[in-house]
């Protein structure tokens, strides 16, 4: 066993250990144990994975891949749990443990009192070991190297997000969010484990590896779903494999589940629903970029189902009050963008923004969830306002965090927006200029809904509630992961635009078609040094509007309050469908929930109690017991009608012996 | 018609009169004799050919053990005799049909046809001093030995079964029961207790007469 | 001589009334065991007929047998009927039909 592998090893058990330490002895080691050991075990696995990144990135490591263990062998296919780590793994590792690291120490603060729970109850640990064990879990479908464990991690985030958002499970709404996110994601999981079984079916293997060199056998393979209609089956496996991305990553209409995750705890929406969980899908996308590539019709179909997600979440994010739900549809939005460079075919972009997006957005939440504290668990961002002079970390914090996800030239977020929406106008596959069009939108709109919530909270008189209690600065525990990821946030971009651009940073991992490498060519285009490149933005169209959106929000809820009260005024019906978030949920009630009820209720009625149990099983029972009961009248009890049947069989025996 | 024939004939004759007054009489008592008169008739036939023992051992155990239980069963229950012979006639024509049906049928396998003396031949007839207790003794003591012990067991096990299931404990406030065990085992102690007590002086006997006068 | 055949249809003459007397009788329960107890001397017979005309004793060991548990039955039969008896004061046919279904 090579040093690495043991690395690898200790990056991915880490947190495995510290999770089984504070969840099943909590109780014994108690809060400062279970946060030490939890935070301990990741701290182990941030320097570890500091380390491999280094020494993939900087150093240019070899493509390392290796099984650790071999569950089984099964008609030649091999069971096993392995790693796969290049330049995206690497990043992706680091990305993982760094913001969990982060959210580790923000829990300490903001879990410390909970009114749900008794102070004796153990909730405390078992937050502690569910944020480990879906570290756990996100490591472990980040290094995979085999369909297997990627379905492991990709379930087992499921399972821990399920969890956490059900944290406060005395709360119904949190009940409610956490089974829809459980379902919402099984609709996309079970697309997903199609996509598996379509590469278990064809390529005979689960390892990434062997999938990637077969591929090009399966280019013109053909299937027949419907009789006489032929399907690539390339194109349906990777349309398949993108539902449970779209599950995962909450795409267009498989995205319900994410606002409603934002019950859970606000560490919970930083870790999962901005950072990690979310990215997932991405991830996974971009990690079977070969097999994408060969398949237009699924790339187009990735573009049009991004841009819409990102346009359309966007416009929600407006009429959002909640502060929580105003940085979870500016999630979806994001989500959208990601998956829309993925259609583009520019995967480097897509994971530079999940990358960039990881640190902006997670500091976003925990300044949101730092202004949750201060606010005592209020998070109406129409009881704020003013808070700038009572929590001075916090706001900047936000300040930066919303800078770097409008997109303002130099901040992280500036450079992977941009360089998505440079490649996906550059892109020339069908629906690429109807996405960008929805993408430059967009860009707008986010930056009036990031704003109006950051002028509503830290700007503004001061509301009543603001005044009659004592506002202060959130403690060291928060305030300083907000600093810590506030760093990357302004400073990343400027360090990473020209590998990413350039295609050298994810070269050994990511693989483009020459013809469709719109990053290729947007790097020729555009990019002149990174000074160039701010230059070249403040020229564009994009920044302009998103001070366009800055400016509005100011001008509407700073100067003129009475204009956005006037406008909801007029336009009700489309307030309606912005309110109702376009009826998805309304859908889903409808034909889904209600339909599954019914279809429920037909069986439950129709064919469980009148078939099974009336027909089948009951029946049976009446059948062989009225049978009985005519049958048991020819048992008279009397001892000569038994003689007397005796006597004439014996008389028949007689007659059929000697006919 | 030898005489041998006559005489099988005139016991067969008996045998068949005296089992179908059997089935036929009221009374019970009167059937066990019927039945007697049969098995004695029956023997005869048997010792015509030549089961002289099985003959004997029928007129004793049968006639004279079994038959005599009977009687004895049935005039020990009380019977209501008006009773015993309701439905007789009402079932008589298909209980004829039926016996007149399965004995034609056996007439067609166990008549003259098949079993006539042309078919069988002459039997073995053997002299006056011929043994047939030494020939079944032969059999049954060497052949058939263990099935004759147990034979012996089940009849063992018959006596013990007719006594446990007749057998009436009744309850003590209506017979006293000796309890033997009890008896044997009892020791001068248990029979005998002595006890200290006080001297005490008898209080003179009012007279209640005076007092009530 | 006697035939065979006249000894084999005289006990089929006896096990046919024995069985008319099982079947026409509904009142006593004694009498339905006297009948049993007639078909099996008729069937004895057969077998003593058979030892006869076959010159073999082992027929006769057979009825030997027979007549031995014929007549633990009929002591074990008694006593069933004793039993009865004293429980439901009768010995009716009609009245022992408690195997009914």
């Amino acid at each position: 066993m090579s040093n690495l592998h043991l690395i690898l090893t200790i990056i991915m058990l880490a947190p495995l250990f510290g999770a089984i330490a504070a969840g099943l002895f909590g109780r014994q080691i108690g809060r400062k144990g279970a946060h030490s050991v939890t935070i301990g075990s990741v701290a182990v696995s941030t320097v570890l994975s500091i380390y491999v990144f280094y020494h993939y990135i900087f150093n240019g490591a070899e493509t390392y891949n290796a099984a650790l263990y071999t569950w089984m062998v099964s008609d030649g296919i091999r069971f096993e749990i392995g790693f796969l780590i290049d330049s995206l793994s690497a990043t992706m590792m680091l990305v993982v443990t760094f913001v969990s690291l982060m959210v580790h120490i923000y829990t300490i603060g903001y879990m410390d009192h909970d009114e749900d729970y008794d102070h004796d109850n153990p909730y405390y640990q078992r937050f502690f070991s569910y944020l480990s064990l879906f570290t756990f879990s996100m490591l472990s479908l980040v290094m995979a190297n085999n369909f297997l464990q990627l379905f492991f991690g990709w379930e087992a985030v499921g399972l821990v997000s399920y969890l956490l958002i059900g944290f406060y499970m005395k709360r119904e709404s949190a009940v409610v969010a956490n089974l829809k996110a459980f379902l919402v994601n099984r609709v996309g999981d079970f697309g997903f484990i199609l996509g598996i079984a379509m590469v278990f079916v064809y390529f005979g293997t689960m390892d990434y590896q062997e999938f990637f060199d077969k591929l090009s056998e399966h280019e013109h393979t053909m299937m027949t779903f419907i009789p006489g209609v032929e399907w690539s089956v390339i194109t349906v496996m990777v349309i398949l494999l993108f539902i449970g991305a779209m599950g995962k990553s909450a795409q267009m209409p498989l995205h319900v589940w994410l606002p409603e995750s934002m019950e859970g705890p606000t560490p919970i929406s930083a870790l999962i629903h901005a950072a990690t969980m979310v990215t997932a899908g991405i991830f996974m996308v971009a990690r079977l970029s070969p097999a994408y590539e060969m398949s237009e019709a699924a790339l187009q179909f990735i573009l049009v189902v991004g841009a819409l997600t990102a346009f359309m979440m966007g416009l929600l994010g407006i009429i959002q009050n909640d502060i929580k739900r105003v940085v979870a549809y500016s999630t979806l939005s994001q989500l959208g963008y990601m998956t829309a460079a993925l259609g583009a075919s520019a995967y480097a972009a897509s994971m530079f923004h999940v990358l960039t997006h990881a640190f902006f957005k997670a500091l976003l939440f925990l300044a949101a969830g730092s202004v949750i504290i201060a606010m005592h668990h209020i998070q109406d961002i129409r009881q704020m306002g003013g808070l700038k002079k009572h929590m001075p970390i916090t706001y900047w914090a936000m300040l930066l965090g919303s800078l770097a996800l409008i997109g303002f030239p130099g901040f992280a977020g500036f450079f992977s927006k941009d360089s998505i929406l440079l490649a996906v106008g550059e892109s020339e596959i069908a629906g690429s200029s109807f996405a960008y069009a929805l993408l430059l939108m967009g860009v707008f709109v986010t930056a009036f809904y990031s704003f109006r919530m950051f002028f509503l909270v830290f700007h503004g008189n001061e509301s009543d509630y603001v005044k009659s209690h004592k506002i202060h600065e959130s403690p060291k525990v928060v305030t300083v992961p907000l600093i810590l990821l506030a760093i990357p946030s302004v400073l990343l971009g400027l360090f990473m635009i020209q590998p990413i651009l350039s295609g050298s940073y994810f070269a050994d991992a990511i693989y483009v078609l020459p013809a469709q490498d719109v990053l290729a060519s947007v790097y020729d285009k555009y990019y002149d040094g990174v000074v160039g490149f701010i230059l070249h933005g403040f020229m564009s169209l994009p920044v302009w509007l998103a001070f366009a959106g800055v400016a509005l929000a100011w001008f509407f809820y700073m100067k003129r309050p009475d204009i956005p009260a006037w406008i909801n005024s007029k336009c009700t019906r489309g307030n309606y469908v912005l309110q109702h978030a376009y009826g998805f949920d309304r859908l889903n009630e409808i034909v889904f929930v209600n339909g599954s009820k019914r279809l429920g209720h037909f069986f439950w009625k129709s064919v469980d109690m009148r078939i099974i149990d009336t027909g089948l099983v009951n029946g049976t029972v009446n059948k062989v017991s009225g049978l009985a009961k005519m049958m048991r009248e020819s048992q008279t009890g009397y001892m000569y009608h038994y003689a007397f049947v005796m006597i004439f069989g014996l008389l028949g025996l007689l007659i059929w012996a000697l006919w | 018609m030898t005489f041998e024939q006559l005489i099988f004939y005139i016991l067969a004759a008996i045998a068949v009169i005296s089992s179908l007054m059997m089935i036929s009489v009221n009374n019970p008592v009167k059937a066990a004799l019927w039945l007697v008169l049969a098995f004695i008739a029956t023997a005869g036939v048997w010792i015509t050919a030549q089961a002289e023992f099985l003959g004997i051992v029928l007129i004793l155990v049968y006639a004279g053990a079994v038959m005599v239980l009977f009687l004895f069963v049935v005039m020990m229950l009380d019977i209501n005799l008006v009773k015993l012979k309701e439905g007789f006639i009402r079932y008589l024509p298909i209980g004829v049909l039926a016996a007149l049906g399965i004995f034609a049928l056996m007439y067609m396998v166990l008549g003259p046809n098949n079993f006539g003396m042309d078919v069988t031949g002459e039997p073995v007839r053997f002299d006056a001093n011929h043994s047939n207790t030494t020939m079944i003794g032969l059999a049954l003591y060497t052949v058939h030995v263990y099935a004759f012990i147990l034979a012996a067991v089940l009849l063992l096990v018959g006596i013990v079964a007719a006594i446990a299931l007749t057998i009436r404990r009744r309850p003590p406030h209506e017979v006293k029961y000796q309890n033997i065990d009890k008896q044997v085992k009892t020791q001068a102690r248990d029979r005998f207790e002595m006890i200290k007590m006080q001297p005490v002086k008898e209080k003179p006997v009012e007279n209640k007469k005076e007092e009530d006068e | 001589m006697v035939a065979l055949s006249d000894y084999l249809i005289f006990s089929a003459i006896l096990f046919t009334l024995s069985m008319a007397g099982i079947f026409l009788n509904r009142k006593n329960v004694i009498i339905l065991l006297m009948s049993i107890e007639l078909m099996l001397l008729a069937v004895n017979t057969n077998l003593v007929a058979f030892s006869y005309f076959l010159n073999d004793i082992s027929g006769q060991i057979f009825v030997f047998f027979i007549l031995t548990v014929a007549a633990a039955e009929a002591a074990i039969g008694l006593a069933i009927i004793v039993l009865v008896f004293r429980n439901r004061k009768s010995i009716n046919v009609d009245d022992l039909g408690s195997l009914k279904g």
